[in-house]
């Protein structure tokens, strides 16, 4: 058996200002083991950002931890002081590259003189810029990107390289666990696919052990990951292993993803696609029972009002009244 | 006969781009872009960022003005045209359906201003018949879109709604500039469905601009791939997709992430 990295336990996260209360990350659970790489999908404004930034104690100011455990590696990091999080837990145990992370770099330092700062934030003691470069050539060799984007400002780079020079630099420290937040969306097809070899590269060079991966391109999470998690409206809807959930999809919801995706294929032509209708609920009040329910074309009487139960089938999670007939009433 | 079928004919389009007064860098935007466009049919530019699609995209739409080269409109030159006729020949939807819109108005008015385009513009009753038919022509409901705000609508029905309101001016070509690339893969298919029936019941032809190979692929006709700048291969789409020749080409299907297999990594 697995040891689990990352545990996360009914964990909840609501948007609170003069808007009212969004429920965007409602009691979700999931556990990642050593040596996963796991996926999150969904729709825009569905949560998957939230859940990143919950998981990772760096929440953004309207945005409020409301219940639920985050267990990674032993750090239960809602409970421990900021302080502890940041000096322990974070970069060594887990690192985030959040969604802008284009902006992440210092824009009017080159980029050795980034890591020298960073590293004398990491260590406590102050190191020389050639020093701090020589750390990151060699890691940066490890994992086959050129040396000299260490020497240029970060405008210099393309878009592809910079957001490889920050996943990077956020492993220099080797955390356990790597987050990232929509690592592809912004790239060009040629540098998506160097982004995902890098990605799997670092995993298999044992600088990272786990990675949680936040994308909405079904087709490119499917590359990167064992395992995928549907979300949907706050809530996971469907988890399973990523073959699984992509050829064999159980949730109305997933499947109605798939049918609205279009992959380069000789049939993709011909096939007529459907778009789900509606919209993503509003979050303030969402939707009673099945949050997917008004969207849904299956949907029952008890959609409309209880909550769809967890149904487990070896290692897949759906949460759908469709597979519960019989079962509870 | 082949003649006659040519609606937008572009011939070896270059722009380039000056910046500093004394000492002068040149980017090239687009060099020796040459193609021409049907009636009836959905033609792509497909290429990376930078690549100068864009460019061509805003040329062909007199929004910039090009360093050398010719773009016929029915056999005439298109600088020759007066920009409202032109417009009312070319119409665009761009990118992104947030800024598209003022946030301040709701969204009849971008409807309304259509009109104004027009040379006899209809009477205020006429407008709004004719703005609630187009709208039930894409499948919306005039009522529970008009008077609505922006902020209310999501990105898909916005990037219809611009749909909608070149249908009220009826051009031959519309721009379609990474029309669905700020939306959902949800949505999305909402607004390429709405492109092809565009094709296919009002006869329109369309410049698809996009970096999704796998969305050309579906909505396409014809398809160039560009590089730096230029063409680099031109044909049917399933023709370039599937036996790409130009290694670059090549490069660039190998890299769309399949989704019913893996690479191997």
């Amino acid at each position: 058996m697995n040891k689990n990295l990352l545990v996360v336990k009914d964990l909840k996260g609501y948007y609170r200002g003069t808007f009212g209360v969004v429920h965007a990350v409602d009691s979700v659970s999931l556990n990642v083991g050593e040596g996963e790489r796991v996926g999150i999908a969904g729709e825009s404004g569905c949560g998957k950002s939230s859940f990143a930034q919950l998981i990772t104690g760096t929440t953004t100011p309207l945005l409020h931890y409301e219940g639920g455990d985050v267990i990674a590696d032993g750090f239960n990091i809602w409970k421990i002081p900021p302080e502890t999080l940041r000096k322990e837990v974070k970069c060594e145990r887990l690192s985030y590259v959040p969604q802008a992370m284009l902006n992440s770099l210092n824009p009017v330092r080159r980029v050795r003189e980034f890591i020298a700062d960073m590293l004398k934030e990491r260590t406590g003691r102050k190191h020389s810029v050639d020093e701090a470069s020589k750390i990151a050539a060699e890691h940066f060799e490890k994992l086959g990107l050129d040396a000299r984007v260490l020497d240029v400002y970060p405008h210099e780079l393309s878009g592809g390289m910079m957001q490889r020079a920050i996943i990077a630099i956020s492993t220099m420290a080797s955390p356990k666990l790597l987050i990232t937040d929509e690592p592809t969306s912004a790239l060009d097809v040629t540098s998506q696919r160097r982004m995902i070899e890098l990605m799997i590269d670092i995993q298999r060079k044992g600088i990272i052990k786990s990675l949680v991966c936040i994308s909405h391109d079904l087709a490119a999470l499917n590359q990167l990951c064992d395992r995928i998690v549907i979300m949907y409206a706050g809530t996971f809807v469907e988890e399973g292993k990523a073959d699984d959930v992509i050829n064999r999809p159980l949730h109305p919801y997933t499947r109605a993803l798939m049918d609205s995706l279009l992959p380069l294929e000789p049939e993709t032509k011909d096939k007529s696609l459907s778009s789900i209708g509606g919209v993503v609920p509003d979050l303030r009040n969402p939707p009673p029972g099945c949050r997917f329910h008004p969207r849904c074309e299956k949907c029952m009487k008890i959609c409309t009002y209880r909550e769809p139960p967890e149904i487990k089938k070896k290692d897949r999670v759906v949460r759908c009244w469709l597979y519960s007939r019989g079962r509870s009433k | 006969m082949k003649k006659k079928d040519t609606l937008l004919k572009v011939k070896n389009l270059t722009k380039i781009y000056t910046s500093g007064y004394v000492r002068t860098t040149e980017i090239v935007g687009a060099k020796n872009v040459s193609f021409d466009i049907k009636r009836s049919e959905v033609f792509c530019l497909v290429g990376e960022s930078g690549s100068g699609k864009t460019t061509v995209g805003n040329i062909i739409l007199r929004l910039i003005k090009p360093t050398s080269g010719e773009i016929f409109l029915d056999d005439k030159d298109a600088f020759s045209y007066d920009k409202r006729a032109y417009w009312r020949k070319v119409q665009a939807v761009f990118q992104d359906p947030y800024s598209s819109f003022n946030f301040f108005y709701n969204v009849d008015k971008p409807l309304n201003d259509a009109f104004d385009l027009l040379e006899n513009s209809p009477s205020k009753e006429e407008r709004k018949k004719i703005i609630s038919s187009v709208l039930q022509t894409i499948e919306m409901n005039p009522d529970e879109i008009l008077g609505r705000y922006p902020h209310q609508l999501s990105g898909g029905q916005m990037q219809r709604l611009l749909i909608a309101r070149s249908l009220i001016i009826r051009p031959n070509l519309l721009v379609a500039d990474e029309c669905t690339s700020m939306i959902d893969a949800s949505t999305r298919v909402a607004v390429l469905n709405e492109l092809l029936r565009l094709k296919e019941v009002e006869k329109m032809s369309v410049l698809f601009i996009t970096h999704d190979l796998s969305q050309a692929y579906f909505i396409g006709d014809r398809i160039a791939i560009m590089k730096n700048g230029e063409i680099v291969e031109e044909g049917p789409v399933k023709k370039v997709i599937f036996h790409p020749k130009h290694p670059y080409t090549r490069n660039l299907v190998a890299s769309v992430p399949p989704l019913h297999e893996r690479w191997e990594l």
